[in-house]
């Protein structure tokens, strides 16, 4: 299975990859199109959101017992997808797993959109964003949400450096080959590839840096998914007070972030024609690391809900019930069956580790793992320890708003529009890193 | 008065002249702009004031002087130190309360919140399936190892030295981490602009009372520590009709009950009727008692089956 790519790779040379690679950010008219259509959404749900603000959280279906809805299921799934810059660039880079090459910049640029979007998605939470620096000055090291604050920045400081620096000798050549772009992308290219020209000291020194960077991300990467598992798990409520969160959290976000590496993979690969790059090896080897991420997610599941599920405590009862057959049966088991179980049964089949089929389930994944985080974050409001009582009816259910939706689209976009333009402005597989798997020397001029 | 008004005759005046022609300058001539404004006028302008006895006097605007920026800050750190000295309880005889509801109104009233939104909320409950059902009033339990407070980024809610936890809704980020956190379901937020928003904009918070209450931001049951300070009962305890509440310091072991106003001990009022606390396995050690529904003094009226009654 090796062997076929190999053959095709024998035939590269450094003037094709850096051709393949260049020609879809200088001419793509598509991109221009879908960037438009994602500010056309973008402006549009940005009303949404100064409706909030205007108006108060009054808008969305949030009410006093669920009162953390949407957005926190959001931003908890934005940190999970995140995760797989830490997955694939840093601990598979360390492994020196040599297949990940041309899919660890696309992986990188994944994990920096989606952070920062969780960010702002914390912000478009907040019943008071204009109090946001309360935070700095106010701050208090008992709360897991300043813990959360930090380790989200630092976890996007940490991505973004990861994305840049091993791009360093690709926006060299960048510099040099991409004549015709704007002169604000010229002196970007030129600030940001810092002089390299790929001197044997020049190369030494970036190539510890960047391992320096794979190193630290992994416990920050860790941190920041358990920390936010914390925000749950800190609490006394049924559903949430377990101690096995942190972990939970970690499996899931790597099953969600592959899913969503996997997809972005097959989008690239058609749209930028990168068949020679992002090759069927790689969605090969993707959809194997799948069922492995998977099967350790499915083990915490299974502790999670079955050890709960067979005491039925006082109060888990409730909960679980309801999850299990009662109210949210349909979102929990098409979470567990369409986001786990299924596709693990799949891709242990060859066939459906091809880009399509692998692109598809990865689909069913990426939404299974969304409904997850919906699943976690809501009913357990709904079960509180002392019953609801007096107050109105839309207390007692919860439904997302309109403005809810719109806001949540606004997120979704702006991640997307995020990994499109970094996707048009930056080569999105690594020109030199590809030249140097393949043997193929390369000289970058001044 | 203007020269020394304390904050609370403060209030009261401001109430009493309600809503005279008066009113509006008198509350823009406390603001710190409009009495800024007032030194600027020309010397022997004069405004019309009611004083606290009901006489109406005349005052040189210039000698008008903004009394609210310290008072602010000031009301922020005696909000925040509390009473010294003091450790506050509150014991609910769960066989007297009859679902009158008046301490719901009556906190509403004083915390200047909307009839659905509860400090205090009397509860239907039945502990096991052929227990008998009960009316159960809960307060914020006031924890002496609150979660809510721990959870708090900013420290806009935070327990002081007399027990009594509170909430800074001037600092308050609207995370609602705190209500998550809340295992008595405690807290409220403010999802709109909050009640009479308009006609309270003017008044200096009182971290106390949490009034006037913001939008965005968090409230929920404070002991009524604004009338504690005064010497007063909180507002639930003293609208009781049925001698439901005690409240009282623990440090002189004495709760005076609302309604009868008989003080008793506190340690033998709860010794002697087996008094409890609310979910003591989460550890949060709540300052509000419960004595048990024995020998009640009523007919349980509620129904439990029927949902329309619950909300
Ligand atoms: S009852 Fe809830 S709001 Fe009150 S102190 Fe305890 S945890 Fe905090
Ligand atoms: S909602 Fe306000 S009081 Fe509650 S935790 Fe957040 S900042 Fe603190």
């Amino acid at each position: 299975m090796n062997d076929l790519p190999k053959q095709k790779e024998t035939t590269l040379s450094f003037e094709k990859i850096k051709e393949d690679i260049l020609r879809p950010m200088q001419n793509h008219k598509g991109l221009e199109l879908w960037i438009a259509f994602l500010i056309t959404v973008i402006s549009v749900c940005a009303w949404a959101y100064y409706v909030q603000l205007r108006d108060g959280l009054g808008v969305t279906g949030m009410r006093d017992y669920v009162s953390w809805g949407l957005y926190i299921a959001n931003f908890v799934f934005f940190v999970a997808v995140s995760l797989v810059g830490m997955l694939i660039s840093s601990i598979l880079g360390l492994l020196r797993i040599e297949w990940i090459t041309p899919i660890s910049r696309i992986a990188e640029i994944i994990a920096v959109a989606f952070v920062a979007v969780a960010g702002l998605v914390i912000i478009m939470d907040m019943g008071r964003p204009d109090r946001v620096v309360n935070v700095l000055i106010h701050g208090r090291f008992q709360s897991p949400i300043l813990w959360d604050i930090t380790v989200v920045t630092t976890y996007l400081v940490i991505s973004v450096l990861l994305l840049i620096l091993p791009m360093i000798p690709d926006l060299a050549i960048c510099k040099n080959e991409l004549k015709k772009t704007s002169p604000v992308l010229k002196k970007l290219y030129n600030i940001l590839s810092f002089g390299y020209i790929n001197t044997p000291s020049q190369h030494k020194h970036l190539h510890k840096m960047i391992r320096t960077l794979m190193v630290i991300i992994v416990p920050v990467g860790l941190a920041i998914h358990t920390v936010t598992s914390w925000l749950f798990a800190a609490t006394l409520r049924n559903g949430w007070d377990t101690t096995i969160f942190g972990p939970y959290f970690v499996a899931g976000a790597f099953v969600a972030g592959s899913a969503a590496l996997v997809v972005a993979m097959y989008f690239f690969r058609v749209s930028y024609k990168l068949q020679d790059y992002i090759t069927d090896l790689q969605f090969d080897k993707m959809g194997k690391l799948m069922v492995a991420v998977c099967l350790v997610y499915l083990y915490f599941n299974l502790n999670e809900f079955l050890v709960p599920g067979y005491k039925m405590k006082t109060g888990d009862d409730i909960h679980l019930k309801e999850l299990f057959t009662g109210h949210w049966a349909i979102m929990f088991w098409s979470s567990q069956l369409l986001g786990n179980i299924i596709p693990v049964m799949l891709l242990v089949t060859k066939k459906f580790r091809k880009p399509l089929p692998l692109m598809i389930i990865s689909l069913f994944i990426l939404a299974g793992a969304w409904i997850k985080r919906y699943v976690i974050v809501i009913p357990t409001l709904l079960h509180p320890h002392l019953p609801i009582q007096n107050v109105p009816d839309n207390f007692v259910h919860y439904y997302p708003s309109a403005i809810e939706i719109s806001v949540t689209v606004l997120s979704f976009a702006l991640a997307l529009l995020i990994i499109t333009v970094l996707s048009k402005i930056f080569p999105i597989v690594p020109i030199c890193e590809t030249a140097d798997n393949n043997g193929i020397d390369y000289k970058i001029d001044a | 008065m203007k020269e020394e008004t304390s904050n609370n005759s403060r209030r009261k005046f401001l109430k009493s002249v309600g809503l005279t022609v008066g009113a509006a300058g008198v509350v823009s001539g406390f603001s710190l702009l409009g009495a800024a404004k007032a030194v600027a006028q020309e010397p022997g302008e004069t405004v019309n004031l009611l004083t606290q006895d009901g006489q109406l006097v005349q005052v040189d605007k210039n000698q008008l002087r903004p009394t609210v920026s310290e008072p602010l800050t000031e009301l922020q750190k005696r909000g925040r130190e509390g009473i010294a000295g003091k450790s506050f309880v509150m014991v609910i005889d769960l066989s007297k309360c009859r679902n009158a509801r008046k301490c719901m109104d009556a906190c509403q009233n004083h915390h200047q919140l909307r009839p659905d939104q509860h400090h205090i909320n009397v509860l239907q409950m039945q502990d096991a399936e052929h227990t008998a059902p009960y009316f159960m009033p809960k307060p914020c339990q006031h924890c002496d190892n609150p979660p809510c407070t721990k959870v708090c980024p900013v420290d806009a809610t935070f327990k002081r030295q007399d027990g009594i936890v509170l909430i800074d809704n001037e600092r308050c980020i609207g995370c609602r981490f705190c209500i998550a956190a809340c295992p008595y379901s405690a807290r409220i937020f403010q999802w709109t602009e909050p009640k009479d928003a308009e006609k309270y904009k003017d008044l200096t918070y009182n971290i106390e009372a949490n009034v006037p209450q913001k939008k965005g931001t968090i409230s929920k049951c404070l002991f009524s520590a604004d009338r504690l300070r005064e010497n007063k009962l909180p507002s639930c305890v003293s609208s009781c009709p049925n001698g439901v509440y005690y409240f009282g310091d623990q440090n002189e072991d004495a709760v005076t009950n609302g309604t009868t106003h008989e003080t008793v001990r506190f340690s033998q009022l709860i010794e002697e009727n087996a008094g409890y606390t609310l979910l003591p396995e989460l550890g949060t050690k709540p300052r509000v008692y419960y004595l048990p529904p024995k020998n009640r003094a009523f007919e349980f009226n509620g129904d439990l089956l029927n949902e329309e009654n619950l909300h």
